[in-house]
């Protein structure tokens, strides 16, 4: 590995850090061997994932967060996500439009992502990337989801804050989205409150979190599942959050600046809970148990692809299938056998 | 790690018109040929297409000019790559743009030159013949 590219990495180098995130965006090889170099730097910087229907104005809050945090005097890296075209496997990504006052500002770095086929609301590599630039000494990282479904609960592994942003009016899609967004809102942003129906849209909220409250698992609970390690789907998007937080509701206008103060508040105390969750290291060794099933399966599949698609392993294979001397189960396990055996 | 390379492309519009119809219709065409294009509006000056196009790490930057002001502001972008080291990042361009000044604007760096009523597929298939992921 380069040193010279390192140390540029590790100083912020915007170039060096640009060209880091697309070798990771790319699935290349180099990526994997410099955020091996980098992961002993990362663990400074706050992340905040904002998320919630295209549209809502997660962009334009962006806007607004940068400039606050600018003004506090901290550096701040935005990774905003959109779709890929289903059809062409291109993308049209927009996110920046809202963000060109700070674009030279050299204390604020953006990068746009297209989410290539992944569900989920981010990137196959986001958590690389958030990686790669906390690692860079960013000391705020904002993270614009997709914002197009309602399983877009991934961001909340990768953030300490979430913010999700509402639009009034939206009371039917409250309901539907409340099976999975509701519960990872550390604050809920009912922003265009210049509209009708934004007090209406707070009462629904404080409702539906009046209802949920009791139902679901304590941390406790979560943490000390008989204290195994869970490498389920599921156990990855378990949400490891402050128990004793209950999630603010903040009404903005993010076009012109305002609830900016309150939301900032909001933050900051979350920020502040989620600190005192940190003392317990049960809570900590959860968030990176998390981290590391991510990573650990991402790296499988990958091993796994390689491998079948190497020497014509996959065509050996269905050979096998097809002339039933073996069946798929036998034929899946050698494969990743095989693989253990390749280092 | 499995390799998927992607085209990044950087579509800007520079200067002070007022408009941005042919900029969106080279976007959408670049994203229906698979690429990723970044959009970031209207009123951009050179060094802020500068620092998107070095942040977003884009193969190619395309600029749409219809004020007139190509012969500033298209080498002004070439430039400002350079200055940062970036100068492997190639500029193309469309807009109104008078015979005379083609062969004087590629000699300064821009590398395709699209005039009104090239159709989007003719630059489509430059930016694949010139462009590669870097
Ligand atoms: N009326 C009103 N419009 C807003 C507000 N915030 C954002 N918008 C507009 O909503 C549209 C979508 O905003 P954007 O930030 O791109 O939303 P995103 O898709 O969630 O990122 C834009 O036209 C914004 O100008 C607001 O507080 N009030
Ligand atoms: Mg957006």
């Amino acid at each position: 590995m380069d040193e010279a590219f390192i140390e540029k990495l590790l100083n912020r180098d915007v170039r060096a850090v640009a060209r880091l995130l697309r070798w990771i965006d790319d699935g290349m090889e180099d990526a994997r061997q410099t955020l091996k170099r980098l992961y002993r730097h990362t663990g400074k910087a706050t992340v905040i994932g904002i998320t919630g229907n295209p549209g809502a104005g997660k962009s334009t809050l962006t806007d607004q967060l940068i400039k606050r945090f600018r003004k506090r005097g901290l550096t701040v890296a935005v990774v905003a996500i959109d779709p890929s075209s289903p059809f062409s496997g291109g993308a049209i990504l927009g996110d920046r439009i809202r963000m060109q006052d700070h674009s030279l500002d050299d204390g604020v770095f953006i990068r746009s992502f297209a989410t290539r086929g992944h569900l989920g609301g981010l990137t196959n590599t986001t958590t690389d990337v958030v990686h790669a630039l906390d690692a860079a000494g960013w000391d705020i990282i904002l993270v614009e989801t997709v914002g197009v479904g309602q399983d877009e609960v991934e961001v909340q592994r990768l953030a300490h804050t979430t913010l999700v942003v509402m639009t009034p009016g939206m009371g039917d899609e409250i309901q539907a989205i409340k099976a999975g967004i509701l519960e990872i809102a550390d604050v809920f942003v009912v922003n265009k409150s210049d509209r009708d129906g934004a007090d209406r849209t707070v009462r629904e909220l404080e409702q539906m979190l009046d209802l949920g409250r009791g139902a679901k698992p304590t941390l406790g609970e979560i943490l000390h599942h008989g204290g195994k390690v869970d490498l389920s789907e599921q156990a990855e998007d378990k949400r490891i959050a402050p128990d004793k937080w209950v999630p603010r509701i903040i009404k903005t206008v993010a076009l012109r600046g305002e609830g900016m103060d309150d939301l900032e508040k909001a933050m900051d105390e979350h920020m502040e809970e989620y600190k005192k969750a940190c003392e317990d290291s049960s809570f900590v060794e959860a968030r990176l148990k998390q981290e590391f099933v991510e990573i650990y399966r991402r790296t499988l599949l990958n091993r796994g692809w390689s491998y079948l698609m190497s020497e014509d392993h996959i065509k050996g294979i269905i050979k096998k299938m097809k002339d039933h001397s073996s069946d798929p189960y036998t034929l899946a396990e050698q494969a990743i056998e095989a693989l253990g055996s390749k280092g | 790690m499995t390799e998927k390379r992607k085209l990044r492309i950087l579509v800007a519009k520079p200067g002070l018109d007022g408009h941005d119809r042919g900029a969106k219709v080279v976007a959408r065409s670049l994203r229906d040929a698979g690429m990723e294009v970044i959009y970031t509006g209207l009123h951009q000056t050179p060094e802020m297409i500068v620092s998107s196009a070095i942040q977003e790490d884009v193969d190619a930057v395309g600029l749409s000019i219809m004020s007139g002001a190509h012969m500033t502001l298209m080498p002004a972008v070439v430039k400002g790559l350079k200055e940062k080291g970036a100068e492997d990042i190639m500029v193309f361009g469309g807009g109104i743009i008078p015979d005379d000044d083609i062969p004087l604007l590629k000699e300064k760096g821009i590398d395709g030159i699209f005039t009104p009523g090239t159709s989007t597929e003719k630059i489509v298939e430059w930016i694949q013949q010139n462009v590669s992921p870097r």
